[in-house]
């Protein structure tokens, strides 16, 4: 499973609240820990892994050092499309007609998907060996740390259904190379975040649906975070709960009420997805994503390790 | 405070707060609460969980709330003098019916509804759900003869979204803007300036001429609707800054949610839209200030559980007791930001909610006084 980290690009996804920025934060570092380039890309306004890293949030498209090798870029639609007629145009003074033209403001704002796929043009740019941007160096793996699943994948279709809706001149032209990386399992991987929970587990599910119908491809990891160990066995808990202290009892009680519940949905999810080929790894529970770098890096290590195995699907 | 007493004169109440907190839970709580008070209520939500959609007869999206069967209640075990009506919102529908009232006749009508570009605008999920949320929530309080509406905020990448939607949509449809696109080369070009002749001159460039064919179709369509529309959205904008109009605000105590609420609160005050108090949900219940002394709490166990035992217990002990303190920490880190002075706080309930008699425990929670409710927390940590 190490060859995830030698694609271009990685699609960090899942529902809202499951940890997708400690997972990108987690797979970026495990990469530039092997000695990779490695840029974090997050959309713009919710700079999650850089407040991690200690830093504020970010300038839109600045580059910035996060750690060795790992690099974090905010990309929002706005100045992607600033960034984008300038280089589409001859003339500097259509550009910027252009862009400050309410009309065509508006115009930006109304079709549907053209955020989606000014962001996905961005994104397509960091991850290319040749950057367009002049100067900049390239990187070996982006990790787009992606919306919520229902966008995300509104991000990886837009490309497709420019090329499709334009059908001739550049934007098709583009929207086709930009989708063609994006349905190329070699070139880009979708990760799938969940915790051992009902609607997450759901939402995995409803994301290798909709990857097999977008890109033709599913996602190639499923990474179940935040999982509470079973430490004490039924009997056990029985025996604690009938010598413990009253505030003892209740909490181990409730752990162990806490890992059954997330152990059924653990077997869920392993049963919704029998039959594809999408490997499940679980990452421990670490206390609610306050977690620093440190405390990432050592992520890293736990997922590099159960990545590293020939069966990836580990009970933890 | 209650939530009863926060939602005292209320009418609507817009439930807020990043995915993943019990928001939905929550919606469903409180309205169940409040119709066992006598109200006639509705909650429109947006993606429930499927346990808890089946758990009020949600068994598909509808675009109509129904009525929850009362013979649930009986058999949960609690009385309710009201009614709760759930309604599961269906974006895209929603959408369509709304076209369909707005259209001034049968072939706009068409025309709107077969556009592919309307096609995809309507059933995108980012900001389409946003937008209908509110239409939805605007037309139950305006014609359903509902005492209070309770909606579940759709799971918005960025609570801004939301409050955003009407106004996005009012300007997006505001006529001068919309003219420009009906009158290239008429007046208002001329008035706009040469640079509208550029604007779409490059855009046939930038994007092709398909596409272009199909926006002018879609907006000059959209021209004959434009009137209703824009009152339509100007009449949720007016809704949600309603005095009768509140917005409560969930969260958890982990930092994402937490930072989302200390955000979105932000921006209630910035377009002065009223917030009416926050819940925080999954709290791990607290039983003691100072840390854990773990090899002493193994040593006092080991006799009766034996050693190995006994320090596997110690240390879930002390685990919780952990996150019980960053949860306190996360808790007063709200107190100060959004100036709440007494949040209401929800234990973390074991297992997910999935029927009637669960929303009835997380309802007693919401509905307890303040005295109760430290009550409840306590007995939770077993220090009652």
């Amino acid at each position: 499973m190490t060859d995830l980290l030698d694609r271009r690009l990685i699609v960090v996804t899942g529902k809202g609240g499951v940890g997708k920025s400690t997972v990108a934060a987690t797979l970026g570092l495990l990469a530039a820990d092997g000695g990779r380039r490695v840029a974090i890309v997050e959309v713009a306004a919710r700079d999650h892994v850089s407040r991690t890293f200690g830093l504020g949030a970010a300038d839109v498209f600045r580059e910035r050092p996060l750690a060795d090798g790992l690099h974090h870029v905010s990309v929002d639609a706005e100045p992607a499309l600033r960034e984008y007629l300038a280089d589409q145009l001859p003339v500097r003074a259509m550009a910027d007609a252009l862009t400050s033209s309410r009309a065509f403001a508006y115009l930006a704002a109304a079709t549907p998907g053209f955020r989606e796929l000014l962001t996905m043009g961005k994104v397509w740019e960091l991850a290319q060996h040749t950057r367009r941007t002049p100067g900049a160096r390239p990187y070996d793996l982006v990790v787009l740390d992606a919306p919520a699943t229902g966008h995300a994948i509104a991000l990886l279709d837009a490309p497709r259904t420019f090329a499709d809706a334009a059908r001739v001149g550049p934007i098709a032209r583009q929207g086709r190379t930009i989708s063609d990386m994006l349905s190329d399992p070699r070139r880009t991987a979708v990760v799938a975040v969940s915790t051992p929970e009902e609607l997450p587990v759901s939402e995995t599910l409803m994301l290798r649906d909709a990857a097999r119908a977008t890109l033709g491809a599913e996602p190639a990891l499923a990474i179940v975070n935040a999982v509470r160990a079973a430490r004490l066995t039924g009997p056990e808990v029985a025996r604690a709960s009938a010598a413990a202290t009253a505030p003892v009892a209740r909490s181990v009680t409730r752990a162990h009420d806490l890992a059954r519940e997330q152990q059924a949905q653990l077997t869920r999810l392993r049963r919704g997805l029998h039959g594809s080929g999408v490997p499940v790894v679980t990452l421990p529970f670490r206390g609610d994503g306050d977690l620093g770098p440190a405390d990432l890096h050592e992520l890293g290590r736990v997922l590099g390790r159960r990545l590293d195995r020939r069966d990836p699907v580990v009970v933890s | 405070m209650s939530v009863a007493d926060r939602l005292e004169g209320k009418r609507v109440c817009i439930v807020a707060g990043s995915g993943g907190v019990g928001k939905t839970t929550t919606s469903a709580a409180i309205a169940l609460g409040l119709a066992s008070e006598g109200k006639k209520v509705a909650v429109v939500t947006i993606d429930p969980a499927k346990r808890l959609a089946s758990a009020l007869g949600l068994e598909q999206l509808g675009n109509e709330p129904h009525r929850v069967d009362p013979a649930l209640f009986t058999k949960a075990g609690i009385e309710v003098t009201g009614e709760l009506w759930a309604m599961m919102l269906d974006a895209k529908r929603t959408f369509d019916e709304l076209i369909e009232r707005l259209a001034p006749d049968e072939k706009t009508r068409r025309e709107i509804l077969d556009n592919r570009i309307y096609q995809e605008l309507s059933g995108a999920v980012a900001g389409t759900q946003e937008f209908t949320a509110i239409a939805k929530l605007y037309e139950l309080d305006r014609d359903g003869g509902y005492d209070v509406v309770i909606l579940d905020t759709p799971p918005s990448r960025n609570a801004l979204d939301f409050l955003d939607a009407p106004d996005r949509l009012t300007s997006f449809f505001e006529g001068r803007a919309l003219k420009l696109f009906l009158a290239p080369s008429g007046i208002a070009a001329k008035v706009v300036g040469r640079s509208t002749g550029v604007v779409f001159s490059v855009l046939k460039r930038v994007t092709g001429v398909d596409l272009l064919q199909d926006l002018s179709v879609f907006f000059r369509a959209l021209g004959g609707i434009l009137e209703g529309f824009t009152e339509r959205a100007s009449g949720v904008k007016a809704l949600l800054g309603d005095p009768a109009t509140t917005f409560l605000i969930v969260t958890s105590p982990q930092r994402e949610p937490v930072d989302e609420a200390i955000f979105f609160h932000g921006k209630l005050a910035e377009a002065r839209m009223p917030f009416g108090g926050l819940i925080v949900n999954r709290v791990t219940p607290c039983a003691q200030d100072d840390e854990v002394d773990v090899s002493a709490l193994t040593a006092s166990m080991t006799d009766e559980l034996g050693a190995s035992l006994a320090g596997k217990v110690a240390r879930t002990y002390a685990e919780a007791q952990a996150l019980a303190h960053r949860d306190l920490r996360a808790i007063e880190r709200l107190r100060v930001e959004l100036g709440v002075e007494d949040p209401i706080l929800v234990p973390q309930l074991e297992g997910d909610v999935h029927d009637i008699g669960g929303l009835l425990g997380v309802q007693r929670h919401l509905f307890a006084t303040d005295e109760e409710r430290g009550r409840m927390m306590d007995e939770a940590a077993g220090v009652a």
